[in-house]
C-alpha cells in the first residue's frame, strides 16, 4: 500500500477510536471529521469505504450496543437511553428497534443467559449489532428492513 | 507432557517505530534482532515469562504482495485482534507508555467485569490492553 493510503486509514481509525471513546457525548460528523483531518463530506465517504458504514451509523450502532448491555444488566429503558448519549427516547427506541430487531423493553425482558455465561468483555463483541455483521439474534426480515433504512 | 505458549506474533508496519512502543513504553526486553532478506526478525520478552518470545514482523514478510496488502490494510484500520498484557501496577504502566507519546484509547479504570485496565494503540494500529494482575 502507498504511504498516503496508509496515512488516510490511520486518520480514519483515529476518528473511529474517538467515536468508541466519546459515543455518550454529543458527537457530530464535523467533530469526527476534524479528528481525521478531513472535510465532513470526504470523511463520510472514506469512512464508509473503509468500514462499510457511515460515521453516524457507526456512532448509533455503538450507542445501541452499549444500551443493549445496560438493558441486560437491568437498567430501565430511560436510563439506558440517557447513559448512551441519546437525547430523545423516541428516536432512541426507533434506532434500537431498527438495529436490534426488537423494542428496548422487549429486549430488556428477554432471557440473556447465554451471553451472561461469557466473560462480559467477550459478550460485548458477540452481541455487537451491525448491519454489515448481523447478529444471530436478529431475524433476517429485520436485517433487510434495517438495511433499507440505513443505506 | 507439558504445553505452553512459546512465541506470539504481532504484525507491525515498522519495526523500529514499534520498538519505541514495546521496548521503551511497555518495558519489554529485546531478546533477538536479526535481519534476513530485507525483512527483520525482532523478538521481545519479559523476565516474568522467560520462555515466551513476542515476535514483531511486517505485513509483507513471507507473503505475496496481495496478501501483505490485505493484512496491512486490516492492521492500519485497527481490525486485528488485541493483545492483553498484565501488570502489577496498571497506573505506572499507563504513565510510562503515555509518556512515549502512544495513542491512548482508555485511561486506567476499574471495569465492572473485573480488574482495572487501560488501553492503547501501538503505532501500527494494534490494540494493546494492560490489565491489573
Amino acid at each position: 500500500m502507498k504511504p498516503h493510503e496508509l496515512a488516510e486509514l490511520a486518520h480514519l481509525r483515529r476518528a473511529r477510536d474517538l467515536i468508541d471513546r466519546d459515543y455518550a457525548q454529543p458527537l457530530d460528523v464535523p467533530t469526527m471529521a476534524a479528528r481525521a483531518l478531513m472535510s465532513p463530506a470526504h470523511f463520510s465517504r472514506r469512512f464508509r469505504a473503509a468500514y462499510g458504514e457511515t460515521p453516524y451509523g457507526y456512532l448509533i450502532t455503538r450507542r445501541i450496543e452499549r444500551a443493549m448491555a445496560l438493558l441486560r444488566e437491568g437498567s430501565s429503558v430511560t436510563d439506558a437511553c440517557m447513559a448512551v448519549g441519546a437525547t430523545s427516547l423516541g428516536s432512541f427506541s426507533t434506532s434500537f428497534t431498527e438495529i436490534a430487531g426488537e423494542t428496548p423493553s422487549a429486549y430488556r425482558a428477554r432471557d440473556h443467559s447465554a451471553l451472561e455465561a461469557m466473560p462480559p468483555c467477550m459478550a460485548r463483541f458477540v452481541s455487537r449489532p451491525s448491519v454489515s455483521r448481523p447478529s444471530y439474534e436478529v431475524p433476517s426480515r429485520i436485517r433487510e428492513a434495517s438495511r433499507r433504512i440505513r443505506s | 507432557m507439558t504445553i505452553s505458549l512459546h512465541y506470539a506474533n504481532i504484525t507491525v508496519n515498522d519495526v523500529d517505530e514499534s520498538l519505541g512502543f514495546y521496548r521503551d513504553g511497555l518495558g519489554l526486553d529485546v531478546q533477538m534482532d536479526v535481519a534476513n532478506g530485507g525483512f527483520r526478525w525482532v523478538t521481545l520478552g519479559s523476565a516474568e515469562q522467560p520462555g515466551l518470545g513476542i515476535v514483531l514482523s511486517v505485513p509483507h514478510a513471507g507473503r505475496s504482495q496481495a496478501s501483505g496488502d490485505a493484512l496491512q490494510e486490516l492492521l492500519t484500520k485497527g481490525e486485528l485482534p488485541m493483545m492483553v498484557y498484565g501488570s502489577t501496577d496498571v497506573d505506572a504502566a499507563f504513565e510510562r507508555l503515555r509518556d512515549t507519546g502512544a495513542e491512548v484509547l482508555q485511561e486506567p479504570i476499574d471495569q465492572d467485569w473485573g480488574p482495572k485496565d487501560c488501553a492503547f494503540r501501538d503505532p501500527s494500529g494494534n490494540v494493546v490492553r494492560i490489565s491489573q494482575v
